[in-house]
Parts: C-alpha cells; structure tokens; sequence
C-alpha cells in the first residue's frame, strides 16, 4: 500500500537545519512545508493544511512556547512535536503538560523523528476519525436509520 | 353542491354570452328589416299611386274627348240637319271612324222625345222626360250617367250635351261603347293579382272588375277613404291577405278609378330579402349559440381542472403542513421527555448500583429487586429509542436549498466512508465529471443518498471489491451512479428494494429504511433513484438530480 | 485509592448527583458541579483526567466556550461531551476544538465508559511520555 504523506510544517530559524531537514523528510515521503518564524508559523497554518508541526523551541522573537499556544488555541487538532537544544528538557515537559505530542532533542535522530511523526499523524488520524463517524452517525440519524 | 355551481356557472355565462351576442345582431336584423320594408312598402305604394292617378287621367281625357266631341258635333249643327237620318249617319260614322267608340247616337227633343237615332238598337221614338238624367242634361248642360242596363239590356252609360238653338233646345245623347272604355280602365291590371276598375260615389262597380264581382255589382270599398288627391289604402282580404287599393277621382263623373294589388305580390322580392335575412341571423344564432355552448362548456371544464388541481394541492400542502407540525409537536414532546428521562436513566442506574451493596445482597428480594430494575431499565431503552427517532425525524423535515457541488460531496461523503471501505478492504474508485453544476439543492439530504448507496455498496461487498462511483451530467440532470462488485440482489426481492424494513443485513445492522428513505428524498427533489442489477456481478444504483441553477447573488 | 479522576458538569442537579455516585461506586473520583464557571474554578484547583461536559447549559457559559477554557486551563483534560438531538453540530464543533468526543443523552454507561476508558488512554500514554522525559531529565542531572 502506498504510504499516505503527512503534511509536515518544519518550523526553526536556522535555514540550512529546516533545508536539511526538508530533504530527508521529502526523500521519506512526506509533504513538507517550512517555517523561519513562530509568525510565519502561524500563518502558513492558516492557510495550508497541516498535520504535524515540527517547531523549535528557541527562535528569535515568538518564542517556541509562545506559538506552541498559539497553536494548540487555534488549530487544536494540529500535533505539534517540539525540537530543544540540550538542557532544555523542562520547556519540552512544559510544553508537553500545554498539549505538545512530544519532543526531540538536537540534533535529533532521524528515526527517531519518522517515529514521532507517524505517532503523532496517528494521533490526530484517531481524532479526525472520531469526529467522521460522528458526523457520519449524525447524518444517519437525520435519515432515521438509528 | 360544487357540481351544481359549476352548472349555475355555465348557465350564467350562456346566457349573459348569448344576450349580450344575440341582442344586436337581432335588433340589427329587425332594425334594417323594417327600415327596408318600409322603404319598399313606400315605394310600390308611390307605383301604385302613380299608376291609379295617370289611369285616371287618360279615362278623364278620354271622356273629355267624347264630350267634346259631342259638343262639337251639336253646335254646329242643326236640329233639322240631325234629323235627317242620312246626314246623322254620315256624322256618326265620321265620328266613329275618328276613333269615337260611340255605340249609337240619338237627338232628344225638349219634350224627352228621341226624335232621331244612330245605332245597333231599335230605340227611335223613345221618350225618355221620365228619365232622372234627362231633368239633369238640361239643369247642367252635360251629363255622364253612371253605367245601367236601360232598354237594350247590356251596360253602358251615355253622355249627353244640351244644345240651345235659338228658343229651341235640344239634347245630343251617346253611347260610350263599354269594351273600349272598359279596355281602357283594364290596360291598367298588371301582374297576377293587379286589377284596375271603376266604381261610383256610392261603390257600384262601373266596368267590370277582374276579381271581385260583376259589373254593377257592389264593391266592398269604401269610397268614402278616398281623398281628393290619390289615396292609397290597405285591407285585409279573407283569402289575398293584405290588399292594396289605390284610388283617384276622376273629375267629369264622380267615379273613382282603382287599381288594386295584392301586397304579397308587389312584396314578394321584399320577402325573400326578409327571408334570406332570416335564414343568415338563424344561422349565425345557430354559430353563437353552439360556440357559445362548447366554449363555455370547455372554460368551466378547465376551470374545474384547475379547481380540482388547486384543491389537490392544498389538501397535499395541508397535509405536508401536518406532518410539518406533527414533527415538531413530536419533537417538542420528545425533548420535553428526553430531560427527565437522562435523570431517570441514570437513578435506575443507580438502585442497580446500590444492589451490589453487602447489606442488599442479603435481602429476600433481591433477585425480584434485579429482574424489576432489568425490567424498567429494558422499557426506559424502548423509550429512549422512541425519543430519539422522534427527534431524529424531526430534524429531517426542514429541508433547505444552499449551493452543491454534487462532487464535493460525493468526495466528503467517500471520505466519511473511506476507513470502513479500507478496513474492509474495499477500493472506492471515483470518475467525477469536471463539468458538473454547481446545483440549489439541499447538500446534508443528498449526501444522507449517497451515504446509504455506498454504506449499502461496502455492506453488499463485506469483504474485498470494488465501488466505482461515477459523476457525468446532461442537459437537465446529474446522473451519479454508484456500482458494486458485491453478489447483487436475488430476482425475487428486486422489486423490493425501496420498500421500507426490506434489508438484506443483520437484524442489528440495518433498518431496512435508508433505500426508503434514500427514494423519498429523491422523490421530493424531483429526481430518481434507479436499480439495476448485474446477475452476480454486483449492483448499480443510478440517482438523477434535476438541476436548478441557484439564484445568482 | 482511585484510578483516576473524572469531572461531571451539568445543570441537571439530579443527573450530577446520580452519576457521581455512581462512578464514585466505580471507585473512580468523581466530583460533581452545575455550571461552566463552576467547573473552571474546580480545574483551577486540581487536575482531572476526563470532563464530562454537557453542551447545552442554560445561562451563564454555555458547553463550547466552557470547553475552550478547559483547554486552556489544563491542556491535557480530555473533555467528553454530552448533547441533546438539537446539538450534535456543536459537538462536532466541540470535537474540532478538540473535545475527545461525544455522547449522546440520555446516556448510558455501556455507551459512555468505553469513550471514557479511550480518553484516559490517551492521557495516560501521554502523561508517560511527559514522565519519561521528566525522567531522562533527572538522570541526565545526576
């Protein structure tokens, strides 16, 4: 079966990590789109749809765990795995206790990161399932078939 | 009741028609009829005038002929020259020969005696002093007598001129010679029934009539009608009908010259225009009249169509408002009773709880505590299902138009379907025609179609195959058609497939009311919804929708 | 000890009591309250693992805005809900907002302990990883 692509949102300011990083994610299938900024973040989530972002915890102006909430306030269902740096386990726990999925440590391990993607497009799929077999129950209700 | 109405209704504008149509054209026809008989009756009267009055007038001029005639012949003569009966021969041939139609001639003495006499009779010597017009001749100088039979038995009338010479006077006595004077009167008679005649003062016929009588006989005319100037009168006659008669006195003798006609005669071109006129109003009364009829006839049997429709209708809205206000009367009652019924639920929830409890457990009754409780519980179920169709109906009876992409929703409704198909290990394969409309239709009831024709295609499959789903549309519909690769429907139950609680699932699994319900939807829409199977290979189920554009914003 | 904990907010004080009783009797730690604003004081408070939300509450917070709160206050909840036939919309809505999901009333605890049991699970793996990491943080330190 072929495997269907998670749409993916790489979010750091350090352009040649995500360029990297977009390579080897696009190599394994995925959709990859990209971010420098927690702002531009935001506003490609708006506009594209997104199943897991990837967002680095220290970045320059919106901090990680600022647009980390921005995120889970306005688009709920969108997984986010974060990225720290070494000694930063803490802002990954806090983020983790606000909703995050999980986090990873740099420079992170590629398989550990495919992993991470796929339980956390898991995830979402559970929800997005949820909600189909409610509206799908909805709809059979309307035609009397409860 | 409504029956007789429309009758009433069909009476009235037949009638009000017919008035209103057959009154001028009536009116029309007796206005020019009479205009015209009037016109007609004027001038054959003003003929007929015409014709008694110059009649008259050659009659006068004739004996005013005959009269001077004799005056001439009398003055310049003498008695003893008239006496001499070969000079009065010789005056009486000559006269005669000038066209005198005199049938003899006599000279009568002062004392009534005939003293000479030209003629066919034997009559010299007679003395007439005793004779009434004798005294008359010689008071006045001239006389015409009125016609009799006298000595010689034939009628006749005589004109007779008094001579004065010198003491002596004498009287010149003729007679006019009736069948020339008669011809004369007659050479008036034209046609069939037309009659000319003379009578006198009194009505006595003077020559001979061609109907009516002989000569000498009386009229039935009153002289008395006529006038000075020439009269035309109108009688009844038993068997001619209606007589015209028109009368001129002549101005020697008080005799009035008539001449008669039948009027039918005189009108009978008057009456085939009257008739011809007759026949072309009763035809075209006959026209109005059947027109009249069938239009009438054919605008209340459309009105009563039309009343018929418009009532069907109403009794369908009536209906459909009905049901309209049942469901939400239902839907209000079951909301109502769906509130305490989650409280009630969950206290019997609770007592079953409790019975778990040591103290219970010891009880006598604790098994009747559990089947009642069990019992209560199965019937608050029985409720709650009631509750929710009821709702769950109610919902559905508000449909509402908004824009549709038929092929968005397929794909949403595909989507919703997809991980069952998947887990089943089913392909759903789409060919979605780019050219579909965008529709006004109601979105939510369309994709409850599609969902039940591709839940019942994955159920029909169970397990490995295919659903191809197909989008194409015409000129007037979206056709999508939805094929399977299951076992199809067996012969025997085909024509049950719209039919409600038909289902060919697990008890548990379906109703049977999603194709039922699938059809009704269809079916109000103004679409279909069409079966056909492929003996062993599957089922394709074909929807049309009509489509209606939406209203541009 | 309680396995875990769940919060009941309904304005219906009958049914609160009565189900709060009855997961009480579950040995689960139940705790009852009758509105919105109620239940975002009590989550201000102390940490619960499941909210059981009802959509519809007359007056004060209505369910969705409650719902947004919740999420806010403790991001890790999992809220289920609770609707009538009339709001189911709103519970799919609730759902995107990322309500665990919904059950539909009168309920039953056949229907709703199964979503119960699939909204800890998803807390409980969660909370792990959160532990793990915690964890790994502390041995890294030591």
């Amino acid at each position: 079966m072929v495997k269907i692509p998670t749409r993916v949102l790489l979010v750091d300011d350090e352009k040649d990590f995500v360029e990297m990083l977009s390579l080897r994610l696009q190599e394994a299938g995925e959709k990859i789109s990209a971010a420098y900024s927690g702002k531009e973040c935001l506003d490609t989530l708006e506009k594209t749809n997104i199943d897991v972002v990837v967002l680095d915890i220290k970045m320059p102006g919106m901090d990680g765990m600022e647009t980390l909430g921005e995120i889970r306030k306005r688009f709920p269902l969108v997984e986010v795995i974060m990225l720290t740096g070494h000694g930063s386990t803490e802002t990954a726990v806090e983020g983790m206790k606000s909703g995050a999925f999980d986090y990873l440590m740099k420079p992170a391990d590629f398989d550990d990161l495919t992993a991470k993607l796929e339980g956390a497009r898991k995830r979402k799929d559970e929800q997005e399932e949820r909600i189909r077999k409610a509206e799908a129950t909805l709809l059979l209700r309307k035609g009397g078939n409860i | 009741m409504k029956t007789s109405l429309y009758i009433n209704l069909q009476r009235k504008i037949i009638l009000i028609v017919l008035v209103v149509s057959l009154a001028p054209l009536i009116l029309l026809g007796g206005t020019i009829y009479y205009q015209f008989a009037g016109m007609y009756k004027d001038k054959i009267e003003e003929q007929i005038r015409y014709r008694a009055k110059a009649q008259a007038e050659a009659v006068d001029v004739f004996l005013k002929e005959r009269i001077t005639l004799l005056n001439t012949v009398a003055c310049t003569h003498t008695l003893s020259e008239l006496t001499d009966e070969q000079h009065l021969s010789e005056i009486f041939s000559v006269m005669n020969s000038k066209g005198g139609a005199f049938v003899d001639l006599g000279i009568i003495n002062n004392n009534g005696q005939q003293v000479a006499y030209m003629g066919p009779y034997d009559l010299l010597g007679l003395n007439y002093y005793q004779q009434p017009w004798f005294g008359e001749v010689v008071s006045k100088g001239i006389y015409i007598s009125d016609v009799y039979f006298g000595y010689r038995q034939l009628p006749h009338f005589i004109i007779a001129v008094l001579r004065q010479e010198n003491q002596n006077t004498w009287i010149m006595r003729a007679t006019i010679d009736p069948d020339v004077f008669c011809a004369i009167v007659r050479s008036a008679q034209v046609g069939k029934t037309g009659d000319a005649y003379i009578v006198n003062k009194a009505g006595v016929y003077q020559t001979q009539p061609r109907f009516d009588g002989e000569i000498l006989s009386k009229s039935h005319l009153d002289t008395a009608l006529f006038g000075r100037e020439a009269t035309v009168i109108e009688q009844k006659d038993g068997q001619k009908g209606e007589v015209l008669y028109a009368g001129y006195w002549l101005k020697t003798p008080r005799w009035l010259l008539v001449i008669s006609q039948e009027a039918a005669e005189e009108m009978s071109g008057l009456l085939v225009t009257r008739n011809v006129e007759i026949v072309i109003i009763v035809l075209g009364l006959l026209a109005i009249i059947m027109t009249t009829v069938f239009m009438t006839r054919l605008f209340v049997r459309r009105l009563k169509e039309a009343d018929n429709k418009i009532n069907a209708m109403n009794a369908q809205l009536m209906h459909s408002d009905k049901l309209a206000a049942l469901g939400k009367m239902g839907a209000s009652v079951a909301h109502e009773i769906n509130n305490p019924l989650v409280v009630v639920m969950q206290k019997i929830g609770w007592m079953e709880d409790l019975l778990e409890e040591e103290d219970i457990q010891k009880t006598k009754n604790l098994e009747e505590y559990k089947i009642t409780i069990s019992k209560i519980d199965h019937h608050l179920d029985r409720i709650r299902k009631v509750v929710h169709n009821m709702l769950g109906y109610a919902r559905r009876m508000e449909p509402r138009l908004e824009k549709v992409d038929i092929n968005e929703t397929l794909n949403q409704t595909i989507d919703l379907l997809e991980n069952y198909a998947r887990i089943n290990n089913i392909d759903i394969q789409t060919d979605l025609a780019s050219d579909v409309p965008i529709i006004a239709n109601d979105q939510a009831q369309l994709q409850q179609v599609f969902l039940n024709l591709i839940s019942n295609a994955i159920d029909a499959i169970s397990k490995d195959g295919l659903i191809e789903i197909e989008s194409r549309s015409t000129d007037s519909h979206i056709v999508v058609t939805i094929s399977d690769d299951g076992p199809g429907i067996p012969k025997d139950q085909q024509k049950k497939v719209f039919e409600p609680f038909f289902t060919t699932k697990e008890t548990e699994k379906g109703t049977g009311l999603g194709l039922w319900i699938s059809y009704d939807i269809m079916e109000k829409m103004g679409g279909t919804i069409m079966f056909e199977n492929k003996e062993g290979k599957g089922s394709t189920f074909t929807v049309k929708i009509p489509i209606v554009l939406p209203e541009k914003e | 000890m309680e396995l875990f904990s769940i919060l009941v907010v309904d304005d219906e004080e009958d049914f609160v009591e009565t189900l709060v009783n009855r997961l009480k009797k579950r040995t689960i730690d139940a705790v009852g309250v009758l509105s919105g604003e109620d239940a975002l004081e009590l989550l201000g408070k102390r940490e619960f693992d499941v909210v059981i939300l009802d959509i519809k509450m007359p007056g004060g917070m209505d369910g969705i805005e409650t719902l947004k709160e919740i999420k806010k206050i403790q991001p890790l909840a999992e809220v289920i809900l609770l609707t009538g036939h009339a709001s189911v919309e709103s519970s799919i809505e609730g759902m995107r907002l990322g309500a665990f999901d919904y059950v539909l009333k009168p309920i039953k605890l056949e229907e709703l302990f199964p979503k119960v049991a699939q909204a800890f699970e998803k807390k409980d793996v969660h909370n792990q990883k959160i532990r793990s990491a915690k964890i790994k943080q502390s041995l890294r330190y030591w």
